[in-house]
């Protein structure tokens, strides 16, 4: 069943004096209940834009986000309508995600009054993140990042989330806490039967818990497979130079692949295919027509 | 390849030996040696709080207040754990020079990349606003920043992640250092710009004779630019060599640990198990 449905999303950011800058261009992504997909991509890319238009932070300009087949309204000033509590979102800086002056617990708590639980305490969610039961009263500065990440995980447990959304929830943290932290967010979503939309600039931590992969680029996604699929078999030569530019770890001193250029301004993006400019197999075709198919957009693999 | 000259202290431009340090009565590091040779990537592996980051902090006196030191970390004749704070100063950026792991919080926001880039060199150099100017549009071009003559008047949030750590990269450089020490300089960046950054450290290294501590928990970013590799377990050495014998075969059993446990290795049906930390026994 598919639980979370993006229908050719565009989100433009308008800053006076500034051409509209369009983040995400008509992008489609799905996800199913159970189902990990990982969002991939270089910064800027309109990664972070298009999971908060789903979560509702942020309106579209075009397209639709709906969930469990009704569309997402934007967050305004009212509360919430219930039916969208079930996504939820685990933030990149648990830093700034939590609240300095308030217990965790309390915090904890405020997820649970969402779902109307009451049999379920704020302890028993720090022990589902694999957190002592009595840090409940503690406050966010006496963890450390990796621990205040899952209580932000924690909290957005608390709601009962049908969708977890995950928005580079792992880049803020030292380096072993990552794959640690990444593969609790798998196991809690998949246990609970909820959907996760995990964002990362990781790749490498992206395949240890993906399902699916959804590879973006300049506000839109060029190609979407399953993650060992992917992994064993690139297409896009976007996807091909993103895999081929991790450096292996083979004592052969091999410095990666590099690929020339900057992503582009996403206020001018190139004609025709938006890769094309850094392209290393560009054909006339590219330059003039954008390829509007899946799973990859790419003129090489037009499908028949 | 050229062949390599015996790792003993000698030609090395910066030697440390014995190293401990201990912060509120714990001991972060327990006895740490480590030679770094002009020309030559030294890579430092392991886990967070094994103390690689604290190991090149010690060398530029930048760990924190009530750190108790000891052993020995010598630079071109030197102990610089025994230098008065205003000739450590002399030597910190100057000949020391360190690139950190988030550019967005190591380069000041409010002041243009040319006044980041040219303030230590007229401390250190003593040179005119012109000449370090001169020397900032240089350094720019070095790292490969398009257009340096204007973006010196630009502010750092007006750049990339990779441009940042680029020009982090040519702040470091601006003295000339003899020593750069590079915290998971790529950490925070994207894979392509990754490559980039990794490209010019090994460039500027065999360019400019730059005697490099890399401090990555990143197998393969070690892999492709380091020549030297140590791992670090719990403050203490386990092992090092070069980079091929280490990466490859290594003789510590906690490496071929930290080895085994990297996705590539550990196969597709373990893949769901392996972490990066092979201590973290987690079900899947």
């Amino acid at each position: 069943m598919t639980l979370l449905k993006v229908d050719d999303l565009v989100v433009e950011h308008r800053t006076p004096g500034r051409p509209v800058v369009r983040a995400v261009a008509g992008a489609s992504l799905s996800v199913a209940a159970g189902e990990v997909v990982g969002l991939v991509g270089e910064s800027g890319c309109g990664k972070s834009t298009l999971a908060r238009t789903v979560c509702g932070i942020g309106r579209p300009a075009s397209g639709t986000v709906s969930f469990q087949g009704r569309p997402v309204a934007p967050l305004g000033l009212r509360r919430r309508d219930s039916s969208l509590t079930g996504i939820q979102m685990v933030f990149q800086d648990p830093y700034a995600s939590l609240n300095p002056r308030r217990r965790v617990g309390d915090q904890i708590a405020d997820g649970l009054r969402t779902a109307a639980d009451t049999s379920t305490t704020p302890a028993d969610l720090l022990d589902r993140v694999g957190l002592p039961r009595e840090f409940a009263t503690r406050y966010p500065h006496e963890f450390s990042g990796g621990q205040r990440q899952r209580i932000a995980i924690a909290r957005a447990l608390a709601a009962r989330p049908s969708l977890l959304i995950g928005d580079e929830p792992i880049s803020a943290l030292d380096a072993s806490a990552q794959a640690q932290v990444a593969r609790l967010m798998r196991d809690l979503a998949v246990e609970s039967g909820a959907g996760l939309l995990f964002i990362s600039h990781d790749l490498s931590v992206v395949r240890l818990i993906a399902d699916r992969i959804a590879v973006m680029y300049l506000g839109k996604i060029v190609e979407t497979g399953r993650t060992d699929e992917v992994w064993a078999d690139p297409r896009h030569p976007y996807t091909r130079a993103l895999l081929g530019a991790i450096p292996a770890p083979d004592g052969a001193g091999v410095l990666p692949a590099e690929l020339p250029g900057d992503v582009p301004d996403p206020a001018s993006p190139p004609t025709g295919c938006r890769f094309h400019p850094r392209c290393p197999k560009v054909m006339d075709v590219c330059r003039e027509r954008e390829p509007e198919f899946g799973p990859v957009a790419c003129w090489l693999h037009e499908p028949a | 390849m050229s062949e390599r000259h015996e790792t003993a202290a000698g030609n090395g431009v910066l030697a440390i030996e014995g190293l401990t340090v201990a912060i509120g009565g714990k001991e972060i590091l327990r006895g740490v040696d480590l030679t770094l040779e002009p020309g030559r990537v030294h890579g430092l592996a392991g886990e967070s709080g094994s103390g690689k980051t604290m190991t090149g902090l010690a060398v530029l006196g930048l760990l924190p207040h009530g750190a108790r030191v000891s052993g020995r970390i010598a630079l071109a004749g030197r102990d610089l754990l025994s230098l008065p704070p205003k000739q450590l100063n002399a030597v910190r950026g100057a000949e020391v020079a360190m690139v950190f792991q988030d550019p967005a919080t190591s380069l000041h926001p409010m002041l243009t990349v040319g006044r980041q880039l040219t303030e230590h060199m007229r401390h250190h150099l003593r040179l005119s606003r012109g000449e370090a100017r001169e020397r900032a549009i240089d350094l720019m071009r070095k790292v490969r920043i398009p257009g340096p003559e204007e973006a010196i008047g630009r502010y750092p949030h007006q750049f990339s992640g990779g441009m940042r750590q680029r020009i982090a990269i040519a702040v470091a450089l601006a003295c000339a250092p003899k020593v750069l020490i590079a915290d998971e300089p790529t950490t925070a960046l994207d894979v392509t710009v990754q490559a980039g950054i990794l490209r010019l450290l090994r460039g500027l290294c065999d360019d400019l004779g730059l005697a490099v501590l890399l401090v990555t928990h990143d197998l393969g970013v070690m892999s492709a630019v380091a020549d030297e590799v140590s791992v670090m377990k719990d403050g203490l050495m386990v092992e090092t060599g070069p980079r091929g014998q280490v990466l490859v075969e290594p003789r510590h059993a906690y490496t071929r640990a930290l080895l085994e446990s990297l996705p590539e290795n550990a196969g597709n049906a373990a893949a769901a198990t392996a972490g990066a930390e092979p201590s973290e026994g987690e079900p899947a």
